[in-house]
């Protein structure tokens, strides 16, 4: 009981920091791409900017609109923060020599925990705009709910075809099975599909029409302030740490090491994927221009679900065959 | 044990406060909270498939939609006001037939031989495996193999509620978006606009 407590509070604050960091190597990173310094005045390089920024979230007014719906107004932040941290009760980072994973809890069922973990985060950017009793939140809340609606059933079915190949629910079991071959070889229209449905999900740019600020102001948030829009800032960002996660797990052969490199340990592998799907997030942000909704709706539902099913259908051939 | 009466409370009290809120949304909100509990009680169960499927169809997906029609058509903050109450002829004789078939199912249950557990030698383990209670093995055989008829049955009744309510609410002749259509709502716009200058 201890152990798991002492484990979830070390994970919490690796979680916590990573939050910080990869905010800040966002704005350096994008700052760069765009011909500037980006913050460089907090400290040496700009490395203390995440602390100056927490400080100004938690000091800032926490305003509630009059209009606003009080209870579930303050309770939309909160299941985004909860549900954003709680899938990594079952992430595995790592493991020892007997097979045994570096998680808090190695649950069976693990990659359908996650799924039904990060559905239920959709409440919080549904009710919270919702609840601000706004017009801009209020849209954004209705695009991002049937956004994250209809690009979570392309994520579930390219699940799918790893977890047949696999023949395992358990993120560590499906870990274990790619010893050999890394599951985007096989499974390379379900690793792309999945690349761009973890976008839509997390709602980041091209997809991040929730948020659109040119249109929508600042979208579900607009009406929140200090901590409550930090939580959400916070959601945000884990949850993009989230999906590298699980993309590194399912796909990039989790803490395996490429070409026989094991002279470093499988955690060192394990950080470096998860980095290089973050900073392939990045990059996409300074990159490409937001989608339009009508486009974002027909592109997952008449492009990606058709592809996905037949990504699912050739796979489960292939593996009755075998 | 605590924790099931525990949970046990928690189901009761959030059930009640689902159908007695005054707001749409506080029912949304608890019947999520029942959800939650539920899967719980599965999970004390050692049914993790059932839990996880729980929350992921019912949560995630129907609660869901129910949130988004709320919030497209009451979107003010307002508690729904209903007309006085009545007992509209229909639903009542819905009811009654719905009694019936209750009672007779729970005879006909009473009296019929008992139903032999699908696997027999049923233990606890890990979900991906077959032959483990509440695996995704013997879901997948219950659903697919030895109870196929009853599952196509209840989907087959699913299929007409929804052909039913298609039928009650939607459109006889759909809006389809022509040419000409679009002109024409351009044109009135274009005119309300112009009246509003003048």
């Amino acid at each position: 009981m201890l152990i798991v407590l002492v484990k979830s509070a070390v994970l919490l604050l690796v979680v916590i920091t990573t939050f910080a960091y990869a905010m800040l190597f966002e704005r350096k990173i994008m700052g760069w791409m765009q011909l500037r310094p980006g913050p460089n005045r907090v400290g040496p390089w700009g490395l203390l900017q995440p602390a100056a920024d927490a400080a100004k979230l938690i000091l800032k007014e926490d305003l509630t609109p009059k209009t606003a719906d009080p209870l579930i107004y303050r309770l939309a932040p909160f299941i985004s923060l909860l549900t954003a941290f709680a899938v990594y009760a079952i992430v595995p980072f790592g493991a020892n020599g007997d097979g045994s994973p570096w998680a808090i809890g190695d649950v069976n069922a693990g990659i359908l925990f996650l799924m039904a973990i990060s559905s239920i985060g959709v409440y919080g950017i549904s009710l919270g705009g919702w609840a601000s009793g706004s017009k801009f939140p209020l849209l954004g809340a209705v695009r991002g709910t049937a956004q994250m609606i209809s690009y979570e059933l392309s994520m579930s079915l390219s699940f799918v075809g790893v977890l047949m190949l696999a023949g395992t629910t358990s993120l560590t079991g499906i870990v274990n099975a790619q010893e050999r071959v890394w599951f985007f070889i096989p499974q390379a229209l379900g690793f792309i599909i999945y690349v761009i449905t973890a976008v839509a999900e997390t709602n980041r740019t091209p997809f991040d029409l929730v948020e659109a600020e040119t249109e929508l102001v600042g979208g579900f948030h607009t009406e929140y302030s200090g901590l409550r829009f930090g939580s959400f800032f916070i959601a945000e960002y884990v949850n993009m740490l989230t999906v590298s996660c699980i993309a590194s797990l399912l796909f990039l052969g989790g803490w395996n090491a490429p070409f026989g490199l094991t002279m470093l340990p499988g955690i060192v592998w394990f950080v470096l994927k998860v980095g290089a799907f973050m900073f392939f997030y990045m990059w996409l942000r300074a990159t490409l221009p937001r989608f339009r909704y009508d486009r974002l709706m027909t592109f997952g539902w008449k492009v990606l679900l058709p592809i996905a099913t037949l990504n699912l259908v050739a796979t489960a051939a292939w593996v009755a065959l075998h | 044990m605590i924790a099931f009466w525990i949970i046990a409370a928690v189901l009761i009290v959030s059930a009640l406060w689902t159908v007695t809120a005054r707001k749409p949304i506080y029912s949304v909100v608890s019947l999520l909270l029942n959800f939650a509990a539920l899967a719980t009680t599965y999970l004390i169960l050692h049914a993790e498939f059932l839990a996880v499927m729980q929350i992921i169809v019912y949560s995630g997906a129907i609660l869901m939609l129910f949130v988004f029609v709320i919030a497209l058509l009451n979107s003010g903050i307002a508690a729904v006001v209903l007309g006085r109450d009545r007992v509209p002829v229909a639903p009542a004789a819905a009811a009654a037939l719905a009694a019936v078939a209750f009672v007779a199912t729970a005879i006909a249950a009473a009296h019929a031989p008992a139903i032999a557990p699908i696997a027999t030698h049923s233990q606890l383990g890990a979900v991906g495996r077959g032959n483990v209670f509440g695996s995704i093995g013997d879901f997948g055989q219950a659903l697919f193999l030895s109870r196929l008829l009853p599952f196509e049955i209840t989907a087959l009744i699913l299929m007409v509620a929804v052909v039913g309510v298609v039928l009650l609410a939607g459109d006889l002749a759909p809006y389809v978006p022509t040419r000409r259509r679009a002109e024409q709502s351009r044109r009135a716009l274009r005119e309300a606009i112009l009246r509003e200058g003048k």
